[in-house]
């Protein structure tokens, strides 16, 4: 984190990073088996509120993925990036990948989570690395 | 249905000035709009104005009493934002108004300052487009996302980046004769090609240029243009709005737009019109490859085959649909918030025979515009047809 650990923090999203920090990164799902996620309180699809944590998968494969070279200002320093949607089987998410050089990317990679650290701002980002 | 008439348009040249407000942008395009429908400000009912990021770029909120005070109108305004569909949801929700018999007369448009941010700066601000949670502090940019789904396209449907290309050099080619357009040079296949990348797949050219710019329409009622002998030949005759997830990762498809496809069939439907009846469409290029994800969700090309349509001439202004006669997002320009509404200024003046380029389109009666926000988590689609 940044100097301001006392920072206020956006509840259910940073939850979920600590959660995922400690290899305990989860998804909703509600009644109907339709996934999401947090934070949230009602499925997007059907409405139904009973929403169940269930772990993510461990790995996920790369359905498409950019590498960025005029980022916001928040990632500045990190760019060139790569950035890749990722299918974890009941959802999907995106995130950076990290521990492969950018060119050497590719759809169909499988992938684990790590969250990471912006270079620019020092701030968590979701990381993904090469299982 | 009842049909809205386009009693008058007006545009401010879209391009780079950094030091004009939003609030002089407007009240230019709205001068223009009066003095082109003969409608005199005080018949005016009300002000239907799309911005996106009026708060970061002008530390202004509460923009609707300002625009309308701007345009010298006394009438309740509102502001209306979806993004980069930020006035075509301004014109449907103005459309429906209009339709149902509450007014006979409205103003209605959109204004964007862009350029004052610079680079990073607009680059943060059109982020905001998408998740902030789950998206943007990945490091996912407006170009970024495209990206995404240029990638996604190229793998499902097969492509490649010279396709893109030929979108960017048909659209610079219609902006030629544009005098209100960003962009009024010619571009090569080439240029793109070597052209630095801003995320890959895509590149410089491949991307809207920032803009700075105002829109504004004066839609009327058919009784009220009927009443006061109005030269509007040209009416709104079909609306429809899709939505979407917001993030990406959570849609089924990565290179489709089922929120424009819903838009489009909700619009043929109530104009009482078919994919094969548009003569010619403006739609919401702000990457080449969303003038490809356009023309496949209003059905005017076969999903996988609308990569190859510049490059083939289906769309190129003596092609068989032209598409972007106005230089599209991609040459025009695009201040966000003004983008929908021009789209329909550009396809009433196309259909009327009023624009520069009206001589592509000599015998169109029909034209579509699509107007697209986000990642087109939101979307709308207007159907205009030429009346008399």
């Amino acid at each position: 984190m940044s100097d301001a650990d006392d920072a206020v923090t956006d509840a259910g999203f940073d939850d979920w990073l600590d959660a995922a920090e400690d290899g305990a990164a989860y998804y909703l799902e509600c009644p109907d088996d339709h996934t999401a996620l947090p934070p949230r309180r009602v499925c997007p699809d059907c409405g139904a509120t009973d929403l169940e944590e269930l772990a993510l998968p461990d790995t996920g494969e790369i359905r498409t993925f950019t590498v960025t070279h005029v980022p916001t200002p928040a990632f500045e320093e990190d760019a060139p990036y790569a950035t890749a949607v990722v299918d974890f089987g009941p959802v999907s998410l995106t995130g950076q990948v990290v521990g492969i050089d950018v060119e050497d990317v590719e759809t169909g990679l499988e992938v684990e989570l790590e969250i990471a650290t912006s270079e620019t701002t020092g701030e968590r980002v979701i990381g993904l690395r090469p299982a | 249905m009842s049909d809205v008439r386009v009693a008058g348009t007006g545009l401010t040249p879209f391009g780079n000035s950094p030091e004009r407000t939003s609030r002089d942008l407007f009240a230019e395009a709205s001068i223009a709009a009066f003095e082109d429908s003969g409608v005199p400000r005080e018949d005016v009912e009300g002000v239907f104005y799309g911005n996106f990021m009026g708060e970061l770029s002008e530390h202004q909120g509460h923009q609707g009493p300002l625009m309308a005070e701007a345009a010298g109108v006394q009438a309740p305004a509102t502001r209306y934002e979806s993004a980069c569909a930020s006035s075509g949801t301004a014109v449907r929700e103005a459309v429906t108004r209009i339709r149902n018999g509450e007014n006979d007369v409205l103003l209605v448009g959109g204004a964007e300052r862009m350029t004052n941010l610079g680079t990073a700066g607009a680059t943060e601000a059109l982020a905001i487009a998408a998740d902030d949670l789950w998206e943007v502090r990945a490091g996912v940019t407006f170009p970024g996302a495209y990206a995404l789904m240029a990638r996604a396209y190229f793998d499902e449907f097969g492509g490649e980046h010279e396709d893109l290309a030929h979108i960017a050099v048909k659209n610079h080619e219609n902006a030629l004769s544009n005098e209100k357009a960003q962009y009024q040079s010619a571009i090569e296949v080439s240029d793109a090609l070597e052209a630095p990348p801003v995320s890959e797949p895509l590149g410089l050219y491949d991307a809207c240029p920032i803009s700075d710019g105002a829109s504004a329409l004066v839609l009327t009622s058919e009784s009220y243009a009927a009443e006061h002998d109005l030269e509007a030949p040209v009416a709104i005759t079909g609306t429809g709005q899709g939505g979407d997830r917001m993030a990406l990762h959570d849609r089924e498809y990565l290179a489709r737009s089922p929120a424009a496809r819903e838009a489009g069939a909700e619009a043929y439907a109530d104009a009482g019109v078919s994919a094969g009846d548009v003569d010619l469409a403006e739609v919401h290029d702000c990457f080449t490859i969303a003038e490809v994800l356009a023309l496949e969700a209003l059905d005017l090309e076969p999903i996988g085959e609308g990569i190859s349509a510049a490059r083939d001439g289906r769309t190129t202004a003596d092609g068989e649909t032209p598409i972007n006669l106005s230089g599209g997002l991609k040459a025009k320009g695009h201040p966000v918030g003004a983008t929908g509404a021009s789209q329909i200024a550009e396809v009433t003046d196309l259909l009327a025979g009023e624009h520069p380029n009206s001589d592509h389109v000599a015998d169109a009666t029909t034209g579509v515009a699509h107007n697209a926000g986000g990642t087109v988590a939101s979307a709308t689609v207007h159907v205009l047809e030429v009346m008399e």
